[in-house]
């Protein structure tokens, strides 16, 4: 059923009971042509775009608990594309430009809201990075603007500009901003069902049957499932489905934090981040401050931060905004980001044939969800990545071209 | 948050330490030699494993020296810490 206007008044006479289900539960075929691996958004998304753009029938996505109740709905939501290099700005912001048509795309109200993103300068050294990045940026068709430290406070004036570490400038993108996580999921196995791809919640992989180094099939907790073509699309257990296939990756599993504070009345229409004091802030449509920091250092499956770096996300937050230190922080919680050496993500071929990889996204893989999803289902489909995916191979790691965003911003996203 | 038993210190407090990834990863001998393949292996892949994970820690504010640490990733206890150049405990010592 369409949601729209007329149906929304029309079920309005039955009370709102007689909804359809956005999307089913059915049972495991024992063949698909296409099996994605991770219910996640950017699963859901490639399991969308291969059924709509590249025209595969025959698809199953398998989720080891509920769509979405991963990294997709663990995220703070921040999406931009002001990336330096040019790889990145080109795979980012295909990203941004897919999230500003997705709420009518998938008729599902993602909630896209393009608020402006702020990147904070605290130093000089910061003042030419975000000149470097905005130049940058200009150069890829990027939206970018160089703000001094009378622009930013005029803009956020609740903010302290002259703390411990003072504003000086800020980098802003006006088309980056916030989406709502759950509903992207849900509008991407939505969208995805009504073309026909089964969506297999509570279903998890646990072996990858390979013959003369093609992909054959999977063994799952609901069975065993023959697969012409398979796409890995995990996020925290990329190495856990890698040691299935046989191969290793250049990747490390790690917490990363977020939390939100109690409710509270409109004061922040915008995103903040500072990489330099190292927190990042918005305000949901709920009222809530949604607040992330850094990841913790070493290697866990455990979906649980270490407790310091609560302290580490509330130390910048208060210096920034002294208005908001007598905020009660509501919920916290952790999700297992695979980081890789360079901080950008895997998208292409593995070792294994018409075995496809899309994972290592770190802190960062939620703002490129429709972008990756849209890159990875044609290189899924034509066996080979695109001009976008092309440059974030798994060899790049072999030949050194890596896509260095740790070193272009300091630190992880 | 851990309780980390430094064996030069006895135990601290997590925050005094921080981790430095995977350890006994051996460099090639011959670094000059080795094709890119292994040169990648060596530098960038790790075994990430969920499960028993071996790594290197440094007590940062405390003695400064590094050690490894033996942890279960899964629920992030310590099994065993031990000094650097001491042989790999196997999953049957502890």
């Amino acid at each position: 059923m369409k949601y729209s206007f007329y149906n929304l008044v029309r079920n309005s006479f039955s009370y709102h009971e007689n909804w359809e289900k956005a999307w089913s539960s059915p049972e495991l075929k024992p063949e698909y042509d296409v099996i994605i691996v991770g219910g996640g958004g950017h699963g859901l998304g490639t399991a969308y775009y291969l059924a709509k753009e590249f025209g595969v029938k025959n698809i199953a996505v398998l989720e080891k608990g509920w769509i979405g109740g991963g990294n997709t709905g663990r995220n703070t939501t921040i999406i931009r594309s002001n990336y330096l290099w040019d790889e990145s700005a080109a795979l980012y912001n295909h990203a941004v430009n897919l999230w500003e048509g997705l709420s009518s795309e998938l008729n599902f109200n993602v909630m896209f809201s393009q608020r402006g993103l702020f990147h904070l300068a605290h130093s000089v050294h910061d003042m030419q990075e975000i000149t470097r990045r905005g130049y940058s940026n200009y150069l890829n068709g990027i939206d970018a603007e160089i703000l001094n430290q009378e622009q930013v406070a005029k803009k956020i004036p609740h903010m302290n500009m002259h703390g411990r570490y003072p504003v000086l400038g800020a980098l802003l993108q006006r088309r980056a901003g916030t989406a709502r996580h759950d509903a992207v999921a849900w509008g991407y196995a939505r969208a995805a069902e009504n073309l026909g791809v089964d969506i297999i919640q509570n279903c998890e992989v646990k072996g990858i049957d390979i013959s003369n180094g093609k992909v054959v099939g999977l063994q799952t907790t609901k069975g065993s499932v023959k697969v012409d073509k398979v796409g890995l699309v995990p996020a925290g257990h990329s190495s856990v489905l890698a040691d299935m296939a046989g191969f290793t990756l250049p990747i490390n599993s790690v917490p990363l934090q977020a939390l939100v504070s109690e409710p509270i009345k409109p004061i922040l229409d915008c995103v903040i981040m500072s990489n330099s004091v190292h927190v990042y802030v918005s305000q949901s449509d709920k009222g809530e401050l949604v607040v992330g920091a850094g990841s913790d250092a070493y290697n866990s499956y455990s979906q649980r931060g270490s407790f310091d770096m609560i302290e580490h996300m509330m130390a910048p937050l208060v210096e920034l905004f002294p208005i908001f230190s007598r905020l009660k922080m509501l919920r916290s919680w952790g999700g297992i980001v695979d980081v890789t050496p360079d901080r950008s993500p895997i998208i292409g071929k593995t070792p294994v044939k018409d075995l496809f990889i899309n994972c290592g996204w770190g802190t960062g893989g939620f703002k490129a969800t429709p972008g990756s999803a849209h890159v990875f289902a044609e290189t899924v489909s034509k066996g080979e990545p695109n001009d976008i995916a092309a440059p974030f191979s798994l060899d790049r790691h072999y030949s050194g071209a890596l896509v260095d965003e740790a070193a272009a911003a300091a630190v992880a996203h | 948050m851990f309780v980390i038993n430094c064996p030069y210190c006895g135990e601290r407090d997590q925050t005094e330490f921080s981790c430095h990834g995977e350890a006994h990863i051996a460099r090639p001998d011959n670094p000059a030699e080795v094709c890119d393949e292994e040169w990648g292996e060596y530098l960038f892949f790790r075994n990430n494993p969920k499960g028993i994970h071996f790594e290197r820690w440094t007590h940062d504010h405390g003695c400064r020296r590094w050690f490894n640490v033996m942890r279960d990733t899964v629920s992030d206890k310590i099994i065993k810490t031990y000094k650097m150049g001491d042989q790999k405990p196997g999953v049957t010592d502890v």
